[in-house]
């Protein structure tokens, strides 16, 4: 009897491992068949899916559980971070385009949703647009911005690029808040919340239940994963890549290198405006104080501790970046909420996390073989 | 006879001065390209000319007023010693330099001014003095990045699966592990390229630059820092590579090494083309000596 229990408790064991992640677990996950790959990634989804209930979850659910947050809007917010993790892991971590500004285009997304829908806003007669509606519109507004934003850098590399593209965040913040249209502080009020309602007319995407939001963002979480995997896996990915690597061999190789940078500021836009517009739709309200450049500081944090140029790293930093503040929500320590410490906690952290794991916690398979390559260089000369 | 083909400087200045019969002894085909005036040249054998290209870098003249051409499938070498522009030469073939003056036509058509992917994707290809390979993607993914300058799968086909990616994806593949084979490193082709040795990324940046399925191959130094024993394995994969149709233009300040495998060379010094002919005749010429010997001309 008992031999049973055991083995039947077997299978569920590598899989909670898989969505740990971890290098070695990584290496194991490469090698097994294809049926087993795809049962491990389902079980993550369907656990992803069920976070919202882990509360209930005896012993370890209760630690997990953000105390100061609701747990569900903690959750949300941690799929809008994932979000933009993903968007800006294909601008810094694929093309190796060094963008300090990413929060600008989740405030364009957000701007855009908030123009159409909005009874503040100028666009607004009478009845205005639904969410579901506005969103292309806002989308487009983001990769506009995206190639906007890409057209006069095309040039710039590195720090330079950082540096206007800072810029660019900026001006988009300082323009929310001196615009009148923009309405700065004040902001946009009632914007509507993705459509759909449960059999008894309630509205599914309500303000007191978050978890709609989440799954909602889960969903687009997943569709992002999936062209995002797609394109790396291809010619599009490659030529990233070969941009990131060497952008003039790239171009002497025939890479349409101005092109691929284009699609990367397009694609990573598009991503973050995914990000703004779900942001818009579950807060109901924005002005131009959500946009700050430690955002974007925060974002970019999340993809290099996480592991720059790799989807699941990605994943993990932009969980992590929003899942550890609101943790330490409600934390006292000394008298004062950890809450107010966060940024300080949070630093030490990703100083420790660089010290002990240079190459982020799920490193990309290239970045790990690089680095074991070196280990191996090390080793004969000790 | 007693006399060698060369090309000096001078006869350049008037190109039509040249006697055509100087260059029989090399016979006929020497005779068109090198006795005539290269922009003179209608024939389908010419493939590449450098027509009086001058390139200044501020007061620099990295290169004064030079001209030869290139016939298809032959093997061609561009000698000098170090800092004669030969580097500088082939940038400006390839579109990384824009020449001051003078025209550069591939296949009849001026590349002057093209975008470097364009030149690409128009037949000329090539490597790098020191290696410049992406050293994070394996040795397959960056000969397919050679092999994607002819695909035409777009972002969206590649997002969605379009049978076009299916389709580009898989003979990119397999023409890349051919050409992986070609130059003997298949056995690495899941390799990060930059753990491979020295003398694999060399042959890694060959396969690569042949997956662009070039008309012309230009070879940088591609024997810097081989020893005699992988020079002949080099050798013999310039001539393979000549064999497949592929014409092949080839940079060496090694002589002896150019002398083995070129069908005709062109030697610049200081910026200017001091010799042009047959690697024997080259090789007695009293300024090639002098150029790299460094006896002033007029001694020789």
């Amino acid at each position: 009897m008992t031999e049973v229990a055991v083995t039947s408790e077997k299978p569920p064991a590598p899989k909670k491992q898989a969505s740990r992640g971890g290098g070695g677990v990584r290496g194991w996950f490469g090698r097994q068949p294809v049926w087993v790959r795809a049962v491990v990634v389902l079980a993550a989804t369907a656990a992803a899916f069920l976070l919202p209930y882990v509360g209930d979850v005896p012993v370890i659910g209760p630690q997990i559980v953000t105390n100061g947050v609701d747990w569900t809007s903690a959750l949300f917010n941690m799929s809008y971070y994932v979000l933009l993790a993903l968007g800006l892991n294909v601008v810094v971590g694929y093309a190796g385009l060094l963008d300090l500004g990413y929060v600008g285009f989740f405030a364009v997304g957000a701007y855009g949703t908030a123009l159409l829908t909005s009874p503040d806003s100028i666009l607004y007669s009478h009845t205005g647009w639904a969410w579901l509606a506005a969103a292309p519109f806002a989308l487009a507004l983001t990769m506009l911005a995206g190639l906007i934003l890409g057209w006069p850098t095309l040039r710039l590399r590195g720090d330079y690029l950082a540096i206007v593209t800072l810029g660019f965040a900026e001006i988009i913040r300082i323009v929310a808040t001196s615009t009148d249209t923009l309405r700065g502080d004040r902001g946009f009020t009632s914007i509507p919340h993705p459509p759909g309602s449960y059999s008894d007319g309630s509205p599914i995407f309500g303000v007191r239940d978050a978890t709609p939001y989440f799954w909602l963002g889960l969903v687009v979480i997943i569709l992002v994963i999936l062209g995002v995997r797609n394109l790396d896996r291809s010619r599009v990915g490659r030529s990233w890549l070969a941009i990131r690597e060497d952008e003039e061999a790239a171009e002497v190789m025939g890479v349409r290198t101005t092109k691929y940078k284009l699609w990367a500021f397009a694609i990573g836009a598009f991503i973050g405006g995914l990000g703004g517009v779900m942001f818009a739709g579950e807060q109901s309200f924005i002005n131009s104080q959500t946009f700050v450049l430690q955002f974007s500081i925060l974002v970019l944090a999340g993809v290099v501790m996480g592991g720059s140029g790799n989807i699941a790293g990605a994943i993990l930093g932009g969980a992590l970046i929003s899942y550890i503040p609101d943790r330490l929500r409600g934390i006292s320590f000394g008298g004062t909420d950890l809450y107010e410490y966060r940024f300080a906690l949070f630093g030490i952290v990703i100083i420790v996390i660089m010290i002990l794991r240079p190459q982020g916690l799920i490193p990309s398979r290239r970045r790990a073989m690089e680095l074991k390559d070196r280990e191996k260089e090390v080793a004969p000369s000790e | 006879m007693s006399e060698p083909h060369i090309e000096t400087n001078e006869e350049l200045d008037n190109e039509n001065a040249r006697p055509v019969d100087r260059a029989a002894p090399t016979g006929s085909r020497q005779a068109e390209a090198a006795g005539t005036p290269s922009a003179d040249v209608r024939d389908g054998d010419v493939l590449l000319e450098v027509d009086d290209v001058t390139l200044r870098f501020g007061g620099v003249v990295a290169l004064d007023q030079v001209s030869f051409a290139l016939r298809k499938g032959e093997i061609f070498g561009l000698i000098g010693p170090n800092g004669a522009g030969k580097t500088t030469c082939f940038n400006a073939m390839t579109g990384v330099y824009r020449p001051t003056s003078g025209g550069i036509r591939f296949m009849g058509q001026s590349i002057v001014g093209k975008k470097k992917h364009e030149i690409t994707r128009g037949g000329i290809a090539r490597t790098f003095q020191n290696v410049r390979l992406f050293p994070e993607m394996t040795a397959l993914e960056n000969v397919m990045v050679g092999a994607d300058a002819h695909h035409k799968t777009s972002v969206i086909s590649a997002l969605f699966r379009l049978p076009r990616f299916w389709q580009e994806e898989r003979s990119g593949r397999a023409r890349s592990m051919e050409l992986l084979r070609f130059v003997g490193i298949a056995n690495r082709a899941g390799e990060v390229s930059r753990n491979l040795s020295y003398g694999e990324q060399r042959r890694l940046e060959i396969a690569r630059a042949l997956a662009t399925n070039p008309t012309l191959l230009c070879l940088d130094e591609p024997a810097a820092g081989f020893n005699p024993a992988e020079k002949e394995d080099l050798l013999a994969l310039i001539r393979k590579i000549r064999d497949t149709g592929v014409t092949v233009l080839l940079i060496e300040h090694d002589m002896r090494l150019v002398m083995g495998v070129t069908d005709r060379i062109v030697v610049l010094e200081f910026g200017k083309k001091i010799a042009e002919g047959t690697p024997a005749e080259v090789r007695d010429n009293p300024k090639v000596i002098a150029a790299y010997l460094g006896v002033p001309a007029d001694a020789a």
